[in-house]
């Protein structure tokens, strides 16, 4: 018998994104990272295109992630002290990309200034050829501030600035603009929420092709499967030809799963969780492996273990 | 896939009758594929239209169903390929492999860790499904053996694995009184393990290493009688199974191709160099298409993880998961304790709930009827506003029980400060943490 495989035939494919420039193309990495161009579901070899595997940015801390789990800073010893060791050390990890995240405050409650932004982003830069990310605290007059620093220091280095919100993005794209950059822009868990945020942002000149969108994900366990719809029915719009979806999609799995009991706290939870180091890592890696199912093209993740797990899934995922 | 209103009609006597109280058999035909008629109202339809019809409504994932002695475990009857369409229904079984050539003290070992096991996650009590037992010795009274010593610890149901149907025939003699699943046919074996399992009407996998060659497996064991089966299509790594699985649900439901219309059984170990690799393979699986997962290791980290992922997967997107609305007493709260309020998402409010329960400290947890949505998203959507909020203050009547008039709300809507100050004269407003975990800190900082 004969089995007639089912091949869907899909109108539209995500849109290529090139982070970081390298000396010809004005700036200083080593090299450059494309993801996106996927023409199918993700990894269905057999029915379409999937040109660039989904890539992996380690995210450090300008500052001392003082909030961060015990395991975390176990895991990444001195270096978190210093950005760029740090970066170091994430590029030594395997990571594809590293995601630099500014904090309000550092050393003894001071609030991070311009200059401090940009100091950071400059030895960052200096310690690793990999393409950069830098995401702000998150509080509209700090990004607005910091970013611009950020945006000036590291031009032509074709860097993502985020994160672009509906109440927040003007500033951030306009800087971007300015000195050739990407940014990530975040929506609610909602398919229309994230068309129409692409939509402001290209509407201020834009190219598609420097917008990554991050639709917000949830921790395993904390409401992944919204995120994951949410996910899955904007691929499938995108291959379905709907312009404003054709973006990659940037999730944050190492956040949502270290914020989460299960990943930071070893003592007080029930017996039935087990051993704390193995259930934090399997979090995270779980977390992420589930977004990858769904569409995911770049994860920002925190634990070098989970990183080197979710990295080797990828590379069987991608074999054909 | 289900038959049109047009396929229908051509079925129907087409006389206009009326009886079945629709004015034309067009009419009726149209409503019976909206499933809102009775094929039964219409006296005068032929029997061989009744077969075609029943065939064409049968599900394109048959369901198969394994019992032990206290458990019944069922899958397939699945009717989307992404769980936004509708929902995934029937949550893929989690079973645990032993093999009879363990020492039997160590399989019992085995069976009571993975048995054993249950974890508490969002009020519900999480846990395998049950065993599967090998015949790795290739010897019927050692296969005996182990099948029994995992019936000891355990009325969950089975899965005998053997080569052929003798081992088999033995392993069902010891698991008697249980419905378990045989694995496998294959195409050397198929017809006396067909035989076998039409004997005794319990489910049949069948392993091939193509689609062609499963696909005529199944149609020749139907052809003996066996309706219950189970696809193994013989892949094991990460791209193949993902691929392969999806192929099989879109047969199934894409092209109502019965040969391929079952649950599949998958096998992450043998794909696997460890555990948290066997993990993550078990993890594509429930989100893609498995129906039953049969591991080869066991660990509480790793079962918890899987437990929830598969909690997440097949909730149901259209009704999320509630609790209900009102005023939640924790650690024996007195009229000076605090009050905190959030949102009747489940996993809002047990996240919530487990904090303070766990800091030890006295407190009332109003729980306001966001329409079970977490607390960022219902503010998002106007279900967790100042109004909704006030309206559960004065409704639940938690004014008699506490003697101040403070409120804490979620860090997360620090923005409603005004709005509800304003809603609830007289009250004090503070804004918590952010997130749950930092409640008991915060706790700790109160005072009446």
């Amino acid at each position: 018998m004969t089995v007639e495989l089912q091949v869907e035939k899909w109108a539209g494919s995500v849109l290529q994104v090139t982070l970081g420039a390298t000396a010809n193309e004005g700036g200083t990495r080593a090299r450059t990272v494309t993801v996106g161009g996927e023409t199918t579901l993700p990894f269905l070899h057999f029915e379409g295109q999937i040109p660039n595997p989904p890539r992996v940015a380690i995210e450090i801390s300008a500052q001392y992630p003082g909030d961060w789990s015990p395991l975390l800073l176990k895991a990444w010893g001195d270096a978190v002290n210093d950005p760029a060791a740090w970066a170091q050390a994430a590029e030594k990890a395997g990571a594809d990309l590293v995601l630099l995240q500014l904090n309000l405050t550092g050393d003894g409650g001071a609030p991070v200034t311009a200059a401090d932004a940009r100091a950071a982003t400059r030895a960052v830069l200096q310690a690793t050829g990999l393409p950069l990310l830098v995401f702000g605290p998150g509080q509209v007059d700090a990004d607005n501030e910091l970013l611009v620093a950020v945006a000036e220091e590291a031009v032509g280095e074709r860097i993502v600035l985020g994160i672009c919100e509906e109440k927040n993005y003007r500033t951030i794209v306009a800087a971007a603009l300015a000195h050739g950059h990407l940014v990530n822009a975040r929506t609610a868990m909602d398919v229309n929420l994230a068309k129409q945020l692409n939509i402001l942002i290209s509407d201020m000149g834009m190219p598609l092709d420097r917008i990554l969108m991050d639709p917000t994900t949830a921790g395993l366990g904390y409401g992944i499967e919204y995120g994951y719809s949410v996910m899955e029915r904007l691929r499938l719009a995108a291959l379905q030809g709907d312009k404003m979806t054709q973006l990659p999609m940037l999730v944050t799995p190492g956040y949502e799963a270290w914020r989460q009991k299960e990943c930071k706290v070893g003592e007080g939870v029930p017996a039935s969780w087990g051993d704390w180091e193995e259930r934090a890592v399997l979090w995270e890696t779980i977390t992420a492996t589930a977004l990858i199912e769904s569409g995911a093209d770049i994860l920002v993740m925190r634990h070098p273990e989970a990183v080197r797990r979710v990295k080797a899934f990828i590379d069987r995922l991608m074999a054909k | 896939m289900a038959l049109s209103g047009l396929q229908i009609y051509k079925l129907l006597p087409q006389t206009n009758c009326k009886e079945c109280g629709y004015p034309t058999c067009l009419a009726f035909a149209m409503k019976l594929a909206a499933k809102q008629a009775e094929l039964a109202n219409c006296p005068y339809v032929s029997e061989e239209a009744k077969e075609q019809l029943a065939a064409a409504a049968a599900p394109p994932v048959r369901l198969v169903a394994v019992e032990g002695k206290g458990h019944k475990v069922e899958v397939g009857n699945e009717t989307v390929l992404f769980r936004h369409e509708k929902t995934f229904f029937h949550r893929p079984g989690l079973f645990v492999r032993v093999k009879d050539t363990t020492p039997v003290a160590e399989i019992k070992a085995a069976v009571s860790a993975a048995m054993g096991y249950a974890v508490e996650y969002v009020g519900m009590r999480l846990h395998f499904d049950g065993v599967a037992v090998e015949a790795a010795s290739g010897d019927a009274a050692t296969f005996k053996t182990a099948v029994a010593a995992v019936l000891e610890g355990t009325d969950r149901p089975l899965i005998l694995m053997a080569a052929d149907a003798g081992l088999l025939e033995a392993g069902l003699t010891a698991a008697e009184g249980t419905r378990p699943l045989l694995y496998a046919a294959t195409k050397d074996n198929w017809e006396q393990v067909a035989a076998l399992a039409k004997a005794k009407n319990v489910p049949l996998a069948v392993r091939a290493g193509s689609l062609d060659e499963l696909a005529e497996l199944t149609v020749k064991i139907k052809g003996l009688g066996v309706e219950d089966m189970v696809l193994d299509p013989g892949v094991r790594d990460a791209a193949s199974t993902l691929v392969t699985l999806t192929q099989l649900r879109r047969q199934a439901l894409k092209k109502t191709f019965r040969p391929l219309g079952f649950p599949i059984i998958t096998f992450p170990g043998e794909g696997a160099a460890d555990g948290l690799e066997e993990t993550m393979l078990a993890a594509q699986h429930i989100a893609k298409y498995g129906g039953f997962i049969v591991l080869d290791r066991f660990s509480p980290a790793s079962a918890y993880a899987l437990l929830a992922l598969r909690t997440n997967i097949y909730t149901n997107p259209q009704e999320p998961i509630k609790v209900q609305p009102g005023i939640y007493e924790i650690n024996n709260p007195q009229p000076t304790s605090p009050l905190m309020v959030t949102t009747n998402f489940s996993i809002t409010y047990f996240s919530v709930a487990n904090e303070v329960d766990g800091s030890g400290l006295p407190g009332w947890l109003l729980v306001a009827d966001a329409e079970g949505m977490s607390v960022l998203t219902a503010w998002a959507a106007g279900k967790f506003d100042a109004e909704r909020i006030a309206k559960s203050v004065k409704s639940t009547g938690i004014e008699s029980k506490i003697g101040h008039k403070k409120l804490i709300i979620p860090g997360h809507v620090s923005v409603l400060l005004g709005e509800l100050e304003e809603a609830l004269p007289g009250w004090e407003i503070l804004v918590g943490p952010r997130e749950a975990v930092d409640l008991p800190g915060f706790l700790k900082l109160w005072s009446a």
